[in-house]
Protein backbone atom coordinates (compact mmCIF):
# COMPACT_ATOMS: atom_id res chain seq x y z
CA UNK A 1 0.00 0.00 0.00
CA UNK A 2 1.70 3.27 -0.74
CA UNK A 3 2.77 5.40 1.79
CA UNK A 4 -0.13 8.42 3.25
CA UNK A 5 2.26 11.68 2.92
CA UNK A 6 0.72 14.03 5.43
CA UNK A 7 -1.01 16.06 2.43
CA UNK A 8 -2.76 13.06 1.69
CA UNK A 9 -3.60 12.51 5.51
CA UNK A 10 -5.00 15.83 5.30
CA UNK A 11 -7.13 15.46 2.57
CA UNK A 12 -8.58 12.45 3.73
CA UNK A 13 -9.55 13.99 7.10
CA UNK A 14 -10.95 16.84 5.35
CA UNK A 15 -13.05 14.58 2.82
CA UNK A 16 -14.35 12.33 5.40
CA UNK A 17 -15.18 14.93 7.96
CA UNK A 18 -17.40 17.12 5.11
CA UNK A 19 -18.77 13.42 3.85
CA UNK A 20 -19.75 13.25 7.70
CA UNK A 21 -21.21 16.83 8.17
CA UNK A 22 -22.86 16.39 4.76
CA UNK A 23 -24.94 13.49 6.00
CA UNK A 24 -26.38 16.07 8.85
CA UNK A 25 -27.24 18.65 6.53
CA UNK A 26 -29.49 19.74 9.13
CA UNK A 27 -26.78 21.38 11.61
CA UNK A 28 -24.79 22.97 8.92
CA UNK A 29 -28.02 24.86 7.91
CA UNK A 30 -28.97 25.70 11.67
CA UNK A 31 -25.75 27.28 12.06
CA UNK A 32 -26.18 29.48 9.02
CA UNK A 33 -29.82 30.28 10.28
CA UNK A 34 -28.79 31.63 13.46
CA UNK A 35 -26.63 33.69 11.55
CA UNK A 36 -28.89 35.36 9.86
CA UNK A 37 -31.59 35.43 12.58
CA UNK A 38 -29.04 37.40 14.91
CA UNK A 39 -28.12 39.94 12.52
CA UNK A 40 -31.57 40.68 11.94
CA UNK A 41 -32.63 40.83 15.68
CA UNK A 42 -30.45 44.73 15.62
CA UNK A 43 -32.76 46.53 13.15
CA UNK A 44 -35.62 45.28 15.54
CA UNK A 45 -33.75 46.19 18.65
CA UNK A 46 -31.77 49.27 17.52
CA UNK A 47 -34.74 50.85 14.95
CA UNK A 48 -35.02 50.79 11.14
CA UNK A 49 -33.22 54.05 10.43
CA UNK A 50 -30.73 53.12 7.67
CA UNK A 51 -27.80 55.66 8.72
CA UNK A 52 -27.34 54.01 11.51
CA UNK A 53 -27.72 50.43 10.61
CA UNK A 54 -25.40 51.42 8.01
CA UNK A 55 -22.72 52.57 10.40
CA UNK A 56 -23.96 49.39 12.93
CA UNK A 57 -23.28 47.10 9.73
CA UNK A 58 -19.83 45.40 9.91
CA UNK A 59 -19.66 45.27 13.52
CA UNK A 60 -23.27 43.59 13.76
CA UNK A 61 -22.07 40.81 11.00
CA UNK A 62 -18.88 40.36 12.44
CA UNK A 63 -20.39 39.45 16.03
CA UNK A 64 -23.04 37.51 14.98
CA UNK A 65 -20.15 35.57 12.85
CA UNK A 66 -18.24 34.91 16.14
CA UNK A 67 -21.37 33.58 17.43
CA UNK A 68 -22.42 31.40 15.09
CA UNK A 69 -19.14 30.20 14.99
CA UNK A 70 -18.82 29.51 18.52
CA UNK A 71 -22.28 27.66 18.49
CA UNK A 72 -20.92 24.86 16.02
CA UNK A 73 -17.39 24.60 17.27
CA UNK A 74 -18.55 21.95 19.86
CA UNK A 75 -19.55 19.37 17.27
CA UNK A 76 -15.79 19.63 16.05
CA UNK A 77 -14.48 16.77 18.28
CA UNK A 78 -17.91 15.30 20.10
CA UNK A 79 -18.68 12.78 17.59
CA UNK A 80 -15.71 11.30 16.70
CA UNK A 81 -15.00 11.21 20.66
CA UNK A 82 -18.22 9.43 21.24
CA UNK A 83 -18.01 6.53 18.76
CA UNK A 84 -14.32 6.35 19.98
CA UNK A 85 -12.60 7.63 16.51
CA UNK A 86 -10.75 9.86 18.25
CA UNK A 87 -9.15 7.56 20.25
CA UNK A 88 -8.09 5.62 17.47
CA UNK A 89 -6.55 9.22 15.79
CA UNK A 90 -4.46 9.40 18.40
CA UNK A 91 -3.22 5.92 18.10
CA UNK A 92 -1.61 6.65 14.40
CA UNK A 93 1.85 7.96 13.77
CA UNK A 94 0.75 10.43 11.47
CA UNK A 95 1.27 13.62 13.86
CA UNK A 96 -2.23 14.43 15.35
CA UNK A 97 -2.09 18.38 14.11
CA UNK A 98 -2.17 17.32 10.71
CA UNK A 99 -5.83 15.31 11.68
CA UNK A 100 -6.71 18.61 13.53
CA UNK A 101 -5.82 20.81 11.22
CA UNK A 102 -8.22 18.18 8.74
CA UNK A 103 -10.76 18.67 10.75
CA UNK A 104 -10.94 22.60 11.53
CA UNK A 105 -10.65 23.03 7.63
CA UNK A 106 -13.59 20.59 6.75
CA UNK A 107 -15.88 22.12 9.87
CA UNK A 108 -14.83 25.69 8.29
CA UNK A 109 -15.67 25.01 4.85
CA UNK A 110 -19.08 23.91 6.70
CA UNK A 111 -19.99 26.30 8.87
CA UNK A 112 -17.24 29.16 8.28
CA UNK A 113 -17.56 29.53 4.97
CA UNK A 114 -21.25 29.75 3.99
CA UNK A 115 -21.55 32.53 6.32
CA UNK A 116 -19.02 34.58 3.91
CA UNK A 117 -20.99 33.16 1.53
CA UNK A 118 -24.18 34.66 2.88
CA UNK A 119 -23.07 37.81 3.98
CA UNK A 120 -23.20 39.95 1.17
CA UNK A 121 -27.16 39.48 0.99
CA UNK A 122 -27.35 40.47 4.97
CA UNK A 123 -24.84 43.39 4.29
CA UNK A 124 -27.54 44.80 1.66
CA UNK A 125 -30.58 44.58 4.34
CA UNK A 126 -28.28 47.30 6.22
CA UNK A 127 -27.55 49.11 3.17
CA UNK A 128 -24.03 48.38 2.93
CA UNK A 129 -22.12 49.77 0.00
CA UNK A 130 -20.12 47.58 -2.41
CA UNK A 131 -17.07 48.61 -1.52
CA UNK A 132 -17.35 48.29 2.30
CA UNK A 133 -19.56 44.82 1.12
CA UNK A 134 -15.87 43.92 -0.46
CA UNK A 135 -13.81 44.36 2.42
CA UNK A 136 -16.55 43.28 4.69
CA UNK A 137 -16.12 39.54 2.80
CA UNK A 138 -12.32 39.44 2.15
CA UNK A 139 -11.88 40.28 6.23
CA UNK A 140 -14.52 37.23 7.22
CA UNK A 141 -12.54 34.72 4.53
CA UNK A 142 -9.64 35.98 6.01
CA UNK A 143 -11.13 35.88 9.97
CA UNK A 144 -13.81 32.93 9.73
CA UNK A 145 -10.47 30.14 9.79
CA UNK A 146 -8.91 31.69 12.73
CA UNK A 147 -12.37 31.87 14.64
CA UNK A 148 -12.46 28.06 13.47
CA UNK A 149 -8.56 27.71 14.98
CA UNK A 150 -8.86 29.29 17.95
CA UNK A 151 -12.09 27.51 18.65
CA UNK A 152 -10.70 24.11 17.91
CA UNK A 153 -8.13 24.46 20.60
CA UNK A 154 -11.42 25.66 22.92
CA UNK A 155 -12.82 22.67 22.01
CA UNK A 156 -10.56 20.34 22.51
CA UNK A 157 -10.03 22.11 25.79
CA UNK A 158 -13.59 21.28 27.16
CA UNK A 159 -13.92 17.86 25.14
CA UNK A 160 -16.90 16.33 27.07
CA UNK A 161 -17.05 18.45 29.20
CA UNK A 162 -21.23 19.35 30.83
CA UNK A 163 -20.72 23.39 30.42
CA UNK A 164 -20.16 22.26 26.93
CA UNK A 165 -21.00 24.93 24.28
CA UNK A 166 -20.77 28.41 26.53
CA UNK A 167 -17.84 27.26 28.56
CA UNK A 168 -16.23 27.14 24.69
CA UNK A 169 -18.13 30.63 23.95
CA UNK A 170 -16.54 31.88 27.41
CA UNK A 171 -13.09 30.64 26.70
CA UNK A 172 -12.63 31.14 23.56
CA UNK A 173 -14.56 34.68 22.60
CA UNK A 174 -12.25 36.71 24.62
CA UNK A 175 -8.84 35.34 22.49
CA UNK A 176 -11.21 36.09 19.04
CA UNK A 177 -11.49 39.84 19.99
CA UNK A 178 -8.66 41.05 17.60
CA UNK A 179 -10.37 39.73 15.17
CA UNK A 180 -13.06 41.39 15.51
CA UNK A 181 -11.46 44.55 15.44
CA UNK A 182 -9.37 44.65 12.67
CA UNK A 183 -12.26 43.01 10.53
CA UNK A 184 -14.81 45.68 11.65
CA UNK A 185 -11.99 48.33 11.34
CA UNK A 186 -11.16 47.55 7.82
CA UNK A 187 -14.71 48.36 6.77
CA UNK A 188 -15.03 51.37 8.58
CA UNK A 189 -11.92 52.09 7.01
CA UNK A 190 -12.93 51.79 3.54
CA UNK A 191 -16.04 53.52 4.17
CA UNK A 192 -14.28 57.02 5.46
CA UNK A 193 -11.73 56.61 2.12
CA UNK A 194 -8.98 55.20 3.95
CA UNK A 195 -7.08 51.90 3.13
CA UNK A 196 -8.28 48.89 4.24
CA UNK A 197 -4.39 47.18 3.54
CA UNK A 198 -3.26 47.28 6.79
CA UNK A 199 -6.18 45.75 8.61
CA UNK A 200 -6.57 42.88 6.28
CA UNK A 201 -2.52 42.42 6.14
CA UNK A 202 -3.07 42.17 10.32
CA UNK A 203 -5.92 39.37 9.65
CA UNK A 204 -3.58 37.59 7.35
CA UNK A 205 -0.80 37.86 9.74
CA UNK A 206 -3.01 36.63 12.25
CA UNK A 207 -4.32 33.45 9.93
CA UNK A 208 -0.86 32.48 9.36
CA UNK A 209 0.00 32.94 12.79
CA UNK A 210 -2.98 30.46 13.78
CA UNK A 211 -2.02 28.09 11.29
CA UNK A 212 1.12 27.29 12.19
CA UNK A 213 0.34 26.87 16.26
CA UNK A 214 -3.51 26.24 16.60
CA UNK A 215 -3.51 22.69 15.35
CA UNK A 216 -0.10 22.07 17.58
CA UNK A 217 -2.00 23.38 20.36
CA UNK A 218 -4.96 21.74 19.87
CA UNK A 219 -3.69 18.52 19.30
CA UNK A 220 -1.72 18.65 22.68
CA UNK A 221 -5.51 20.23 23.76
CA UNK A 222 -6.64 16.87 22.75
CA UNK A 223 -3.92 14.81 24.50
CA UNK A 224 -4.52 16.64 27.93
CA UNK A 225 -8.10 15.88 27.07
CA UNK A 226 -8.38 12.09 26.49
CA UNK A 227 -5.73 11.18 29.26
CA UNK B 1 21.07 25.39 45.93
CA UNK B 2 19.93 23.25 43.47
CA UNK B 3 18.99 21.02 46.21
CA UNK B 4 16.93 22.98 48.29
CA UNK B 5 14.92 24.42 45.44
CA UNK B 6 13.96 20.71 44.65
CA UNK B 7 13.13 20.05 48.34
CA UNK B 8 10.86 22.83 48.02
CA UNK B 9 8.55 21.57 45.20
CA UNK B 10 7.92 19.01 46.98
CA UNK B 11 4.42 19.46 48.81
CA UNK B 12 4.97 18.79 52.05
CA UNK B 13 7.98 21.02 52.54
CA UNK B 14 6.45 23.93 50.70
CA UNK B 15 3.26 23.81 52.85
CA UNK B 16 5.69 24.40 55.94
CA UNK B 17 7.60 26.98 54.05
CA UNK B 18 4.87 29.12 53.47
CA UNK B 19 3.18 28.52 56.49
CA UNK B 20 5.95 30.48 58.22
CA UNK B 21 6.79 32.90 55.56
CA UNK B 22 2.61 33.84 55.45
CA UNK B 23 3.28 36.52 58.38
CA UNK B 24 6.16 38.49 57.00
CA UNK B 25 4.76 39.14 53.87
CA UNK B 26 1.09 40.22 55.76
CA UNK B 27 2.87 42.64 58.19
CA UNK B 28 5.03 44.13 55.83
CA UNK B 29 2.03 44.24 53.19
CA UNK B 30 0.21 46.25 55.95
CA UNK B 31 2.84 48.83 56.80
CA UNK B 32 3.74 49.17 53.31
CA UNK B 33 -0.29 50.59 52.98
CA UNK B 34 -0.02 52.40 56.02
CA UNK B 35 3.14 54.65 54.75
CA UNK B 36 1.65 54.69 51.03
CA UNK B 37 -1.54 55.66 52.16
CA UNK B 38 0.34 58.11 54.17
CA UNK B 39 2.09 59.64 51.59
CA UNK B 40 -0.66 59.59 49.05
CA UNK B 41 -3.08 61.62 50.60
CA UNK B 42 -1.32 64.01 53.12
CA UNK B 43 2.35 64.40 51.62
CA UNK B 44 1.31 64.35 47.90
CA UNK B 45 0.18 67.94 46.74
CA UNK B 46 -3.18 68.85 44.92
CA UNK B 47 -2.71 68.25 41.33
CA UNK B 48 -2.86 71.53 38.78
CA UNK B 49 -5.72 69.89 36.83
CA UNK B 50 -7.18 66.96 38.82
CA UNK B 51 -7.58 68.02 42.03
CA UNK B 52 -7.78 65.47 44.96
CA UNK B 53 -9.50 62.95 42.28
CA UNK B 54 -6.25 61.50 40.92
CA UNK B 55 -5.27 60.27 44.30
CA UNK B 56 -7.21 57.04 43.05
CA UNK B 57 -4.35 56.34 41.02
CA UNK B 58 -2.37 55.04 44.66
CA UNK B 59 -4.95 52.14 44.52
CA UNK B 60 -5.60 52.00 40.80
CA UNK B 61 -2.27 51.81 39.11
CA UNK B 62 -0.72 48.85 41.62
CA UNK B 63 -3.97 46.87 41.07
CA UNK B 64 -4.01 47.45 36.89
CA UNK B 65 -0.25 46.56 37.19
CA UNK B 66 -0.42 43.86 39.19
CA UNK B 67 -3.40 41.60 37.71
CA UNK B 68 -1.47 41.99 34.66
CA UNK B 69 1.79 40.85 36.29
CA UNK B 70 -0.10 38.03 38.10
CA UNK B 71 -1.10 36.58 34.98
CA UNK B 72 2.39 35.98 33.46
CA UNK B 73 3.17 34.50 36.30
CA UNK B 74 0.08 32.77 36.57
CA UNK B 75 0.66 31.02 33.12
CA UNK B 76 4.78 30.70 33.94
CA UNK B 77 3.87 28.00 36.66
CA UNK B 78 0.78 26.93 34.90
CA UNK B 79 4.30 26.17 31.79
CA UNK B 80 6.52 24.96 34.31
CA UNK B 81 3.64 22.10 35.49
CA UNK B 82 2.98 20.99 31.59
CA UNK B 83 6.61 20.74 30.87
CA UNK B 84 7.79 19.57 34.08
CA UNK B 85 4.91 17.46 35.33
CA UNK B 86 4.92 18.67 38.85
CA UNK B 87 2.44 19.07 41.16
CA UNK B 88 3.66 22.23 43.49
CA UNK B 89 3.80 24.65 39.84
CA UNK B 90 0.02 23.26 38.98
CA UNK B 91 -1.18 24.16 42.08
CA UNK B 92 0.29 27.79 42.55
CA UNK B 93 -1.66 28.60 39.29
CA UNK B 94 -4.67 27.59 40.46
CA UNK B 95 -4.05 29.74 43.95
CA UNK B 96 -2.95 32.53 41.50
CA UNK B 97 -5.60 33.27 39.77
CA UNK B 98 -8.45 33.95 41.73
CA UNK B 99 -6.05 36.73 43.35
CA UNK B 100 -5.30 38.42 39.91
CA UNK B 101 -8.55 37.71 38.77
CA UNK B 102 -9.94 40.34 41.91
CA UNK B 103 -7.38 43.16 41.12
CA UNK B 104 -8.43 43.36 37.81
CA UNK B 105 -11.99 44.07 39.40
CA UNK B 106 -10.76 46.70 41.76
CA UNK B 107 -8.41 48.06 38.48
CA UNK B 108 -11.90 48.44 36.67
CA UNK B 109 -13.94 49.43 39.52
CA UNK B 110 -11.31 52.35 40.44
CA UNK B 111 -10.65 52.97 37.01
CA UNK B 112 -14.62 53.84 36.79
CA UNK B 113 -14.42 55.68 39.77
CA UNK B 114 -11.64 58.28 38.16
CA UNK B 115 -13.59 58.19 34.74
CA UNK B 116 -16.68 59.46 36.22
CA UNK B 117 -15.25 62.68 37.79
CA UNK B 118 -12.70 62.94 34.43
CA UNK B 119 -15.21 62.62 31.76
CA UNK B 120 -18.85 62.38 33.96
CA UNK B 121 -19.43 58.76 32.77
CA UNK B 122 -18.98 55.64 34.94
CA UNK B 123 -17.00 53.92 31.97
CA UNK B 124 -14.98 54.82 28.55
CA UNK B 125 -14.18 52.60 26.62
CA UNK B 126 -10.56 53.78 27.32
CA UNK B 127 -7.82 51.16 25.69
CA UNK B 128 -6.79 49.89 29.16
CA UNK B 129 -9.63 50.07 30.67
CA UNK B 130 -10.81 47.55 28.15
CA UNK B 131 -7.83 45.30 27.95
CA UNK B 132 -8.29 44.99 31.73
CA UNK B 133 -11.87 43.77 31.09
CA UNK B 134 -10.98 41.32 28.66
CA UNK B 135 -7.99 40.16 31.34
CA UNK B 136 -10.81 39.71 33.94
CA UNK B 137 -12.47 37.22 31.58
CA UNK B 138 -9.23 35.43 30.60
CA UNK B 139 -8.91 35.16 34.50
CA UNK B 140 -12.62 34.05 34.82
CA UNK B 141 -12.74 32.12 31.38
CA UNK B 142 -9.23 30.00 33.24
CA UNK B 143 -11.39 29.00 36.66
CA UNK B 144 -14.10 28.48 35.11
CA UNK B 145 -12.11 25.73 33.07
CA UNK B 146 -10.95 24.14 36.20
CA UNK B 147 -13.66 24.06 38.02
CA UNK B 148 -15.76 22.35 35.19
CA UNK B 149 -13.37 19.16 35.26
CA UNK B 150 -13.61 16.92 37.64
CA UNK B 151 -9.90 14.98 37.52
CA UNK B 152 -7.17 17.50 38.91
CA UNK B 153 -4.66 16.11 36.61
CA UNK B 154 -7.13 16.88 33.68
CA UNK B 155 -8.22 20.48 35.22
CA UNK B 156 -4.55 21.42 35.72
CA UNK B 157 -3.07 20.42 32.36
CA UNK B 158 -5.83 22.12 30.37
CA UNK B 159 -6.55 25.15 32.08
CA UNK B 160 -2.63 25.40 31.73
CA UNK B 161 -2.83 25.05 28.16
CA UNK B 162 -5.52 28.20 28.35
CA UNK B 163 -3.28 30.22 30.24
CA UNK B 164 -0.44 29.76 28.20
CA UNK B 165 -2.74 30.48 25.16
CA UNK B 166 -4.45 33.77 26.78
CA UNK B 167 -0.57 35.04 27.98
CA UNK B 168 0.51 34.91 24.26
CA UNK B 169 -2.72 36.27 23.29
CA UNK B 170 -2.70 39.33 26.18
CA UNK B 171 -0.24 41.45 23.79
CA UNK B 172 -2.21 40.72 20.67
CA UNK B 173 -5.46 41.85 22.14
CA UNK B 174 -3.80 44.86 24.24
CA UNK B 175 -2.34 46.03 20.72
CA UNK B 176 -5.46 45.71 19.04
CA UNK B 177 -8.10 47.41 21.38
CA UNK B 178 -5.09 50.70 21.07
CA UNK B 179 -5.46 50.31 17.74
CA UNK B 180 -9.20 50.08 18.14
CA UNK B 181 -9.43 53.00 20.37
CA UNK B 182 -7.71 55.78 18.43
CA UNK B 183 -9.49 54.74 15.58
CA UNK B 184 -12.39 55.66 16.89
CA UNK B 185 -11.34 58.49 18.98
CA UNK B 186 -11.79 57.14 22.41
CA UNK B 187 -11.04 58.77 25.78
CA UNK B 188 -8.16 58.20 27.73
CA UNK B 189 -7.48 58.46 30.99
CA UNK B 190 -4.65 59.98 31.75
CA UNK B 191 -2.72 61.75 34.19
CA UNK B 192 -1.10 64.65 33.34
CA UNK B 193 2.08 64.08 34.72
CA UNK B 194 4.84 63.04 32.78
CA UNK B 195 6.50 64.95 35.53
CA UNK B 196 4.83 63.69 38.57
CA UNK B 197 5.23 64.95 42.00
CA UNK B 198 8.41 63.00 43.87
CA UNK B 199 5.85 62.07 46.60
CA UNK B 200 3.28 60.77 44.06
CA UNK B 201 6.02 58.70 42.40
CA UNK B 202 7.25 57.39 46.07
CA UNK B 203 3.18 56.48 46.87
CA UNK B 204 2.56 54.64 43.83
CA UNK B 205 5.80 52.99 44.15
CA UNK B 206 5.48 52.06 48.35
CA UNK B 207 1.97 51.19 46.79
CA UNK B 208 2.85 49.26 44.42
CA UNK B 209 5.21 46.92 46.89
CA UNK B 210 2.46 46.77 49.14
CA UNK B 211 -0.34 45.12 46.52
CA UNK B 212 2.53 42.60 45.19
CA UNK B 213 3.59 41.19 49.52
CA UNK B 214 -0.16 41.13 49.96
CA UNK B 215 -0.61 39.37 46.45
CA UNK B 216 2.16 36.48 47.35
CA UNK B 217 0.21 36.53 51.52
CA UNK B 218 -2.37 35.53 49.70
CA UNK B 219 -1.57 33.13 47.35
CA UNK B 220 0.24 31.63 49.35
CA UNK B 221 -2.32 31.13 52.08
CA UNK B 222 -5.00 29.88 49.03
CA UNK B 223 -2.00 27.66 48.10
CA UNK B 224 -1.81 26.06 51.27
CA UNK B 225 -5.33 24.81 50.85
CA UNK B 226 -4.75 23.58 48.03
CA UNK B 227 -1.97 21.44 48.69
CA UNK B 228 -4.07 20.17 51.96
CA UNK B 229 -7.01 19.41 49.62
CA UNK B 230 -4.37 17.72 47.00
CA UNK B 231 -2.78 15.54 49.39
CA UNK B 232 -5.14 14.57 52.11
CA UNK B 233 -4.60 11.07 51.66
CA UNK B 234 -1.37 11.43 52.42
CA UNK B 235 0.74 10.43 55.74
CA UNK B 236 2.36 13.71 56.56
CA UNK B 237 -0.94 15.62 56.06
CA UNK B 238 -2.51 13.63 58.64
CA UNK B 239 0.11 13.84 61.25
CA UNK B 240 -0.16 17.82 61.11
CA UNK B 241 -1.17 19.40 64.08
CA UNK B 242 -3.86 21.49 62.82
CA UNK B 243 -5.54 18.58 61.51
CA UNK B 244 -4.96 16.45 64.83
CA UNK B 245 -6.51 19.24 67.07
CA UNK C 1 -27.25 61.40 39.20
CA UNK C 2 -26.70 65.07 38.91
CA UNK C 3 -26.95 65.15 43.36
CA UNK C 4 -24.20 62.71 43.22
CA UNK C 5 -22.14 64.27 41.04
CA UNK C 6 -22.73 67.73 43.44
CA UNK C 7 -21.90 65.74 46.31
CA UNK C 8 -18.46 64.35 44.51
CA UNK C 9 -17.63 67.73 43.58
CA UNK C 10 -17.77 69.10 47.19
CA UNK C 11 -16.09 65.94 48.89
CA UNK C 12 -13.84 64.31 45.84
CA UNK C 13 -11.29 62.82 49.02
CA UNK C 14 -14.08 61.11 51.04
CA UNK C 15 -15.61 60.17 47.61
CA UNK C 16 -11.96 58.86 46.72
CA UNK C 17 -11.83 57.53 49.69
CA UNK C 18 -15.09 55.45 49.88
CA UNK C 19 -14.95 54.64 45.96
CA UNK C 20 -11.52 53.35 45.78
CA UNK C 21 -10.04 52.38 48.59
CA UNK C 22 -12.27 51.13 51.45
CA UNK C 23 -13.76 49.21 48.30
CA UNK C 24 -10.38 47.77 47.74
CA UNK C 25 -10.02 47.23 51.29
CA UNK C 26 -13.44 45.29 51.23
CA UNK C 27 -12.11 43.24 48.35
CA UNK C 28 -9.00 42.36 50.52
CA UNK C 29 -10.87 41.35 53.41
CA UNK C 30 -13.57 39.01 50.85
CA UNK C 31 -10.48 37.74 49.89
CA UNK C 32 -8.90 36.95 53.36
CA UNK C 33 -12.29 35.40 54.28
CA UNK C 34 -12.85 33.12 51.83
CA UNK C 35 -9.11 31.75 51.56
CA UNK C 36 -9.67 31.00 55.57
CA UNK C 37 -13.22 29.43 55.21
CA UNK C 38 -11.41 27.17 52.30
CA UNK C 39 -8.76 26.46 54.71
CA UNK C 40 -11.55 25.50 57.95
CA UNK C 41 -13.32 23.33 55.46
CA UNK C 42 -10.73 21.34 54.37
CA UNK C 43 -9.10 20.48 57.39
CA UNK C 44 -12.30 19.56 58.51
CA UNK C 45 -12.39 17.13 55.49
CA UNK C 46 -9.37 15.78 56.62
CA UNK C 47 -10.37 15.03 60.19
CA UNK C 48 -13.25 12.90 58.41
CA UNK C 49 -11.56 10.96 56.53
CA UNK C 50 -9.07 10.36 59.24
CA UNK C 51 -11.83 9.73 61.69
CA UNK C 52 -13.02 7.46 58.83
CA UNK C 53 -9.85 5.39 58.30
CA UNK C 54 -9.74 5.14 61.86
CA UNK C 55 -12.44 3.28 62.25
CA UNK C 56 -11.18 0.22 59.90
Amino acid sequence: MKELTLFGMLKLVVQRDMTLAMRRRADVLTTLIFFVMVVSLFPLGVGPEMEMLRKIAPGVLWVAALLASMLSLGRLFSADHQDGTLEQMMLTPQPLAVIVLGKIIAHWMVSGLPLVLIAPVLGIQFDMQMETLGILILGLLLGTPVLSMIGGIGAALTLGLRGGGVLLSLLVLPLCIPILIFGTAAVDAVATGLSPVSHLSLLGALLVLALTFAPWVAAQALRISME
Amino acid sequence: MAINWFKYSAPSTFYALAGKLIPWFAISAAMLFAVGLYIGFFVAPVDYQQGEFYRIIFIHVPASILSMFLYLVMAVYAALGLIFNTRLSAMMATAIAPTGALFAFISLWTGALWGKPMWGAWWVWDARLTSELILLFLYLGYMALHSSIDDPRRADRASALLAIVGSVNVPIIYFSVKWWNTLHQGSTIKFSGTSMHVAMQQAMFIMLAACWLYAIAIVLARVRSVILERERQTKWVAELPEVRA
Amino acid sequence: MTGLDIWMRENPLTYVWLGSYAFALLIFVVELVLVRHKRKLTLEQIRLLREAGEED
